[in-house]
């Protein structure tokens, strides 16, 4: 390090290029001797990074044009235009009118306000329908409902790839069916549902569709009007805009009842001061990721199907939902089951080699429940505790798949070492008694 | 929700202890399940003069905390006497580790827990005690209620008072718990751990668990 230090300082001024070369490997020298070392980040279904574009953007609405865009003045003037661009801009990428956007805080409060929304609306209508595999944004609103006695609800069923069964629609609409609730691309095995042809189903019998698409957004194409969605709910921080913005699609004409009282933003139907910065972040980032989509998606599948063999490689490894890469699953969304250990332990491991992914198992899970998503497709409890989420962005690079694969095999070798999980000594046929065991006891407990 | 876990926990998670198992084994249990997503299976080799743990290992299946709390519990048993570790508790292991967030207060119940077993074993087999004759009491079922914890305070429903009433009809169980106070999104859970430690008492055959929402006198 000394040697390196001085090399530099003697360094002649006219050799800045080199001088810039040999700072940079110092730099990555420091951080190898201080222990600092390479991070993958793979958690973009949670959440994303800031585009440095994004952030350039916002920060004027931080410290310059800082009015309320409710307000008379000049500043207040320059708000509410940077509100309408970015209302215009937005609804102009998912073919939407710009009155058919609400803005919100998150595409959980867009869910909230569509489903009560709608509830509150309709007191008449009694029965609602969801898919299995919701976010819980969805389905504790739906839930609440029911236990109030407010609702009559009911679940479609899905193939074992998370694919909501067209029949069971057929099967379940009825007469006073209010809504159906459908995410479009789902977070945690990324299936992405044939919305249009669920759509028709649901128009015919007269009730609306509404459809979670914080996933999507940015990550295909999302044409409300192709999709058929009469509701649909995003946000921002999915695709590299900031946290604590999200929107909600309502197609004109449709009435909901608001839920909070204030003033009268946001179409009526969502008071309080518009978060300016953020909105335009988020209408940034979507603008961006519209415009990127053909060069910076087939790059994340590639890296995301090389991942995918690259585990898939690992004995005793299960991929959980459709094949990756292809059109029925999310780009980026990888979900692998390591079978005989748990999921936080691999979660944990993985976090202290420097790779951030997420799990469906039920120690890392806040209730310690395993992800009703996985049990729905089929997995056994024990199938679903050992589930890896990885989730790839625009901003994931070969040395990050590269670390994955290295940090990942590092640690199932280490806890299958270890584990008290002996599959001979748990043969199919207790493996099939726990199934029906679990059953029993969530039916009791429902 | 972010895991923090101790330094303590991540070192025994890293680099646990007696990790295996011991072919010349007389002492040997396994507690909870693939299912439940915990495990702990102990080898151990006690001296039937002394009744010292002499050697033991460990296996496990279960979240970096199971690990981290069965490799300390180990290290806690080896030397000690069979007496000695039925005083032990698990919050000794909670200590031990500086501490474990409260929703994982209960991998430190089932290390502990693993350990007794084990020597109730050995006991029933060298003749120190009587096998375990299957009557089901209502003090029994209390008892094992303390090893279930609520996983909002890391609390058991008997500390708690969330245990309501308690019905044992010979081989049959109900149990009301309270959980009014508690966070809903822990109910599951609460029923399931309830139900799995009434099915794992000697002679319980079938347990019906029920959760009550109101407070009495609420």
């Amino acid at each position: 390090m000394g040697i390196l230090v001085t090399f530099i300082i003697t360094l002649d001024d006219g050799l800045a290029s080199w001088q810039a070369f040999f700072a940079f490997n110092l730099k990555k020298a420091f951080s190898a001797m201080s222990g600092d070392k390479h991070i993958a980040y793979l958690d973009n279904g949670d959440s994303t990074q800031v585009l440095p574009e994004v952030v350039d953007a916002m920060l004027p609405y931080l410290t310059e044009s800082y009015g309320n865009p409710a307000s008379l003045h000049m500043l207040g003037l320059a708000a509410e235009e940077a509100l309408d661009e970015s209302r215009a801009k937005i609804a102009e990428l998912i073919n939407a009118r710009p009155a058919e956007i609400v803005f919100t805080a998150s595409a959980t409060e867009s869910n909230n306000i569509a489903l009560e929304g709608l509830r509150r609306q309709h007191p008449d209508k009694k029965h609602v329908l969801i898919s299995p595999v919701e976010h819980a944004s969805v389905r504790n609103v739906v839930k609440r409902m029911e236990k109030q006695g407010l609702v009559e609800l009911d679940e479609l069923t899905v193939d074992d790839n998370g694919s909501v069964s067209a029949d069971s629609l057929r099967e379940k609409l009825r007469d006073d069916t209010l809504f159906v609730s459908i995410i479009h691309g789902n977070n945690e095995i990324g299936t992405v549902q044939d919305l249009p042809a669920l759509a028709e189903l649901v128009h015919e019998q007269g009730a609306f569709l509404h459809a979670d698409c914080a996933q999507t957004l940015g990550k295909m194409p999302v044409d409300v009007r192709a999709l058929g969605v009469d509701l649909a709910s995003f946000n921002a921080h999915k695709l590299h805009g900031p946290k604590g913005v999200g929107a909600l699609f309502v197609r004109k004409r449709l009435k909901l009842r608001r839920l909070l009282e204030g003033g009268p933003q946001e179409q009526n139907l969502r008071p309080g001061t518009e978060n300016v910065p953020a909105i335009v972040g988020f209408a940034k980032a979507v603008e961006i990721a519209v415009r990127d989509m053909d060069t910076v998606i087939p790059q994340v599948n590639e890296l995301t199907q090389q991942l995918a063999e690259r585990l898939l490689e690992i004995p005793h490894v299960r991929l959980n939902g459709p094949e990756v890469g292809s059109k029925d699953r999310l780009p980026g969304n990888l979900n692998v089951t390591f079978k005989y250990i748990e999921g936080e332990a691999i979660l944990m491991s993985l976090n202290y080699g420097g790779v951030y992914v997420s799990s469906g198992s039920a120690c890392s899970s806040r209730s310690l429940v395993p992800s009703h998503v996985l049990t729905a497709i089929g997995l056994l409890h024990e199938e679903a505790h050992g589930s890896i989420r990885y989730t790839l962005s625009r901003l994931n690079t070969q040395a990050d798949v590269d670390l994955a694969v290295e940090q990942t095999k590092v640690a199932v070798d280490r806890l299958r070492a270890m584990t008290a999980f002996i599959p001979e000594e748990h043969s199919e046929r207790e493996s099939e008694h726990a199934k029906t065991f679990y059953k029993q006891k969530k039916e009791k407990l429902d | 929700m972010a895991i923090k876990y101790t330094q303590k926990v991540i070192d025994e998670f890293t680099n646990p202890e007696n990790v295996g198992e011991l072919d010349d084994a007389n002492a040997v249990a396994t507690e909870g399940s693939p299912a439940c997503g915990d495990m702990i299976t102990y080898n151990m080799i006690i001296d039937p003069e002394t009744k010292v743990i002499q050697d033991i290992k460990f296996r496990s299946y279960g979240c970096a905390s199971n690990i981290a709390t069965a490799s300390m519990a180990s290290k806690m048993a080896k030397g000690k006497t069979v007496d000695e570790i039925k005083k032990l508790r698990a919050k000794s292991v909670t200590e031990e580790l500086e501490g474990l967030p409260a929703v994982k207060i209960h991998c430190s119940v089932l290390a502990i827990n693993g350990l007794k077993s084990a020597i109730r074993k050995w006991e029933e087999d060298n003749g120190f005690v009587d096998p375990q004759a299957p009557v089901v009491t209502e003090e029994l079922v209390h008892e094992s209620l303390r090893d279930v914890i609520n996983p909002e305070t890391g609390l058991s429903l008997v500390k708690m008072n969330m245990v309501r009433h308690i019905e044992v009809d010979e081989n049959k169980v109900f149990v009301e718990i309270l959980v009014g106070e508690t966070d809903e999104m822990f109910y599951e859970n609460i029923a399931e751990e309830t139900r799995e430690h009434l099915e794992a008492l000697p002679g319980v055959v079938d347990a019906t668990v029920k959760l009550t929402e109101v407070p009495v006198g609420k």
